[in-house]
């Protein structure tokens, strides 16, 4: 094996878990309905909980910088989803949260009209969501 | 493009907050342009990975999120990492405050 295979075969394995690492969930990202997006994630049955919080505007009167900001409270959360009903795409983003993390996260997101955002919190294994509607003035997904 | 990265980390009332801006244009299908959004997203405290995030094009605009990890001292290295759909990456490392 010359120096250059052998660099070309090490960067093979280098690349291969990297690519492993970038995983895109790309079923539940291009689900066109919460319920297909809910189901890609594996959050179909989730029970609703009054111990996900989500702040946002009740009135955003820019569809393309709607601010929500979202903890969980119960025990063990290890994962956070944001669904927004009647976006073309309705999952928005999954937020995994390791060892050292709070379940915690603040975004921007774009909502195409008036919807329900539905945000899905894993913990020890089960699935849970609280819905919360957003009204939008003026559509933001030409951006 | 991978336009530059802005980031502020401070420990304050026993966690971490951690407030990063990503320059992207995040662009959705129904603009008219190519699609090309941010996928993927790394936080990483001390070498460590914390948060890992999938995104969509629904995320605004030059993105700008908030995490919060437990504890964390003053000079704690944090990392925040991205890729997008073609390919392209950045990321930023500061000290926290």
């Amino acid at each position: 094996m010359t120096r250059r295979s052998l660099l070309a075969f090490l960067g093979l394995l280098l690349a291969k878990p990297l690519t492993v690492l970038a995983a895109w969930n790309e079923q539940a990202f291009g689900a066109k309905t919460a319920a297909d997006a809910l189901k890609n994630i594996g959050a179909a049955a989730a029970a609703p909980s009054k111990d996900i919080m989500i702040e946002a505007p009740q009135i955003a009167e820019n569809g393309a910088v709607v601010p929500i900001e979202i903890s969980s409270n119960i025990p063990g959360t290890t994962s956070i989803a944001v669904v927004i009903e009647k976006n073309p795409f309705p999952l928005a983003g999954k937020f995994d949260f390791k060892e050292g993390a709070l379940p915690f996260v603040k975004l921007n997101v774009k909502m195409g009209e008036t919807s329900d955002v539905r945000v899905v919190a894993v913990a020890g294994g089960r699935q849970y969501v609280a819905t919360r509607e957003i009204k939008v003035t003026i559509g933001g997904c030409g951006g | 493009m991978a336009g530059p990265m802005k980031m502020r980390a401070s420990v304050a009332g026993g966690f971490t907050e951690v407030r990063v801006l990503m320059t992207h244009p995040m662009t959705t299908a129904q603009s008219g342009q190519a699609l090309h959004f941010i996928q993927n997203i790394t936080v990483k405290q001390n070498g460590k990975a914390v948060v890992e995030a999938e995104i969509s094009q629904a995320v605004s605009r030059n993105p700008v999120f908030s995490f919060r990890l437990k504890g964390g001292a003053k000079g704690d290295k944090i990392e925040v990492s991205w890729l997008d759909n073609k390919g392209e990456t950045n990321k930023i490392e500061t000290a926290v405050a």
